[in-house]
């Protein structure tokens, strides 16, 4: 079981209020990503919930009780840290059993649990090596390991694959979600990578300034953003925002339409003049400078070839344009 | 990177200084082997005849040797154990947020600032004197009889100054040291389950083995050498009762005027000093890599 609640939950340091009051309930077995800008309280929220930071005010609930004042270790959560936090001076080995040895477990099934651990992880031949013998990827899956062996209500992660390269990161994000469909056990993972997010999530919740945005699944936060902050931080690349006349239109304050929901086509109400195109095989993203409106991104098919000061003309999917008013909240 | 040509520029270039620090060492070093095999008094002038071990013989048969070496001993191992397990106490509370920590830590740092001969002189007159000492008053106040410290328990009276000379410095390596581990792994160890013991034991101490290695060895070097605080508090006494190899060799060659025991007694002192050395760096040496 892993439910976790959290009530009118407050964060001050001192004079700054970096969590003003948050109300989440994260189901049992679900992976709830939080997602936001640096310094949006995101990382804050997690270690209120792990018991790392006191609340201000308000409660935390795990599985119904009240656990706003139990220490870390009470609480049956397991954290993997941005900086793995492994023990440079013990064993991979002793590593994972640390937190069994710490709940006083027998030798035997310390052994045996670490084993298995080992075996999930592929570390088998790596267990009596030091962690700063290991590679960035396998420090992760140690610091994953030590998690999974006290068999948490909750994993929490923070960042964890802001460390790797960027190959690795496609891999172990993989890892974990495959390991979360293995253990069907609630994971809470804070990232500010918004493919992170949209690949792992069974839901999203996108912070901002402390507060939380919007909750929802992926495509529900793709196709329906509530306001302005999630459109443009969901979606890669990011939506293009159009101001003045052209938004009067449409009867809003502010029109935004996602790059991959403009084409190119031969007639149509926009013309602009290509600045950049990065031709990335798969898409081509193009830089247009689009005559009354300003600069747009265009998603275009892979092969293209259209290049700088190239004349063309796009068109918008006119069901696709999301319509906001002065306060920069959605219109239905 | 190094060319063949920088490299000899380097060498070149580096010569003086490792000349000149070589030096520093060779002559004094040569001069004390050669001392040490002449029959040199300085009470008897004339001439210094070569005399082979014979001074290497008086010095090492001398009554006062056996008991120089143990409290030698004593008094390093006194002093390294006080100094090292008080700095991880004061570096564990010093790293703790408080109020004023500023002032406090420089506070702290203070005794080491003091030269030794002052040091002693104001633990002698204001400590530890039986009828002036704060010591004394605070004993003859409550209505115990005062202790008299350089009479009764000399070695320990040395052991105490000299030790709160070090713990500066002992406080100021693992402060920093402790201060360098990280606190995500303080954090995750908590929430492995370690209460306080625990995360001492198996995370602070670990990471704090280095810095423990570097504060025994350097201190054992300068210990071996303590000389001013015996000088003006019990020269040595009473009998031999605080007389280290250092005081015993100063015995020998300023007191009684035989430069050529005296300069034995060098040599031997830094024969100890290299045996002491090489066994500390194999016994924790192994700490110091990876």
């Amino acid at each position: 079981m892993g439910q976790i609640t959290l009530s009118q939950v407050r964060k001050s340091f001192g004079e700054v209020h970096v969590i003003p009051g948050v109300d989440l309930t994260i189901e049992d077995g679900e992976f709830v990503v939080f997602v936001g800008p640096s310094g949006c309280g995101k990382s804050t929220l997690l270690r209120l919930i792990a018991g790392l930071e006191d609340t201000t005010s308000g409660i935390i609930a795990i599985d119904g009780k009240d656990a706003t004042a139990l220490p870390p270790a009470k609480r049956g959560l397991a954290m993997v840290f941005q900086s793995y936090a492994l023990y440079p001076h013990m064993s991979v080995r002793k590593n994972i059993a640390f937190p069994l040895k710490m709940a006083g477990m027998s030798e035997s099934e310390q052994a045996t649990r670490v084993e298995r651990a080992a075996k999930v992880l592929n570390l088998t031949s790596y267990l009596d090596r030091r962690p700063g013998q290991l590679s960035g990827g396998q420090r992760q899956r140690v610091a994953i390991g030590r998690a999974i062996v006290r068999e948490p209500a909750a994993f929490l992660f923070d960042e964890p694959l802001s460390n790797l390269d960027a190959a690795l990161r496609v891999g172990m994000r993989q890892e974990i979600t495959e390991l979360h469909q293995s253990l069907k056990t609630t994971m809470v993972y804070v990232t500010h990578d918004q493919v992170e997010a949209m690949t792992m999530a069974d839901k999203i919740v996108v912070l901002n300034a402390g507060r939380i945005e919007q909750v929802g699944s992926p495509l529900e936060l793709y196709r329906a953003p509530v306001n302005q902050f999630v459109a443009g931080f969901i979606g890669s690349p990011k939506m293009n925002f159009i101001e003045g006349a052209e938004a009067k239109k449409h009867g809003a304050s502010t029109i935004g339409i996602r790059p991959e929901h403009i084409e190119i086509v031969e007639d149509g109400p926009w013309t602009g003049t290509v600045g950049l195109a990065e031709h990335l095989g798969s898409d081509t993203f193009l830089r247009v400078t689009v005559d009354g409106i300003g600069t747009l991104t265009v998603r275009a098919n892979g092969e293209i070839d259209r290049h700088r000061n190239d004349r063309i003309t796009l068109a918008p999917q006119t069901d696709k344009i999301h319509r906001f008013d002065k306060d920069g909240r959605s219109m239905k | 990177m190094a060319t063949k040509a920088s490299r000899a520029a380097a060498r070149m270039m580096i010569s003086p200084a490792v000349i000149l620090l070589f030096a520093w060492m060779i002559v004094p070093l040569g001069m004390t082997l050669y001392f040490s095999v002449l029959r040199y008094n300085l009470l008897t002038p004339g001439a210094n005849p070569f005399v082979g071990w014979e001074n290497y013989y008086w010095f090492l048969t001398d009554p006062s040797f056996s008991a120089a070496m143990v409290n030698t001993l004593v008094l390093v191992g006194g002093v390294l154990l006080i100094t090292v397990i008080g700095g991880i106490l004061f570096a564990l509370l010093l790293d703790r947020p408080m109020f004023g920590q500023g002032v406090i830590r420089i506070m702290v740092i203070a005794p080491f600032f003091v030269m030794p001969t002052v040091s002693a002189l104001v633990w002698k007159n204001m400590f530890m004197n039986p009828v002036n000492g704060i010591f004394g008053r605070i004993a003859t106040g409550l209505g115990f009889q005062p202790v008299d410290f350089f009479g009764q328990i000399p070695l320990a009276s040395i052991i105490i100054i000299v030790a709160w000379q070090w713990l500066p410095f002992a406080t100021l390596i693992l402060l920093t040291a402790l201060q360098s581990l990280d606190q995500e792994q303080l954090e995750a160890a908590e929430m492995d389950g370690a209460n306080w013991t625990s995360r001492f034991w198996y995370i602070m101490l670990p990471h704090l083995a280095r810095a423990i290695t570097v504060v025994i060895l350097i201190q054992t070097i300068f210990l071996l050498s303590v000389f001013a605080e015996i000088l003006v508090t019990t020269n040595g006494g009473p009998g031999t009762a605080s007389t280290t190899v250092t005081y015993l060799v100063y015995v020998s060659s300023l007191l009684q005027y035989d430069v050529g025991i005296g300069s034995a007694g060098g040599v031997v002192a830094v024969i100890l000093a290299n045996i002491v050395a090489i066994f500390l760096m194999r016994m924790i040496g192994k700490n110091l890599d990876a």
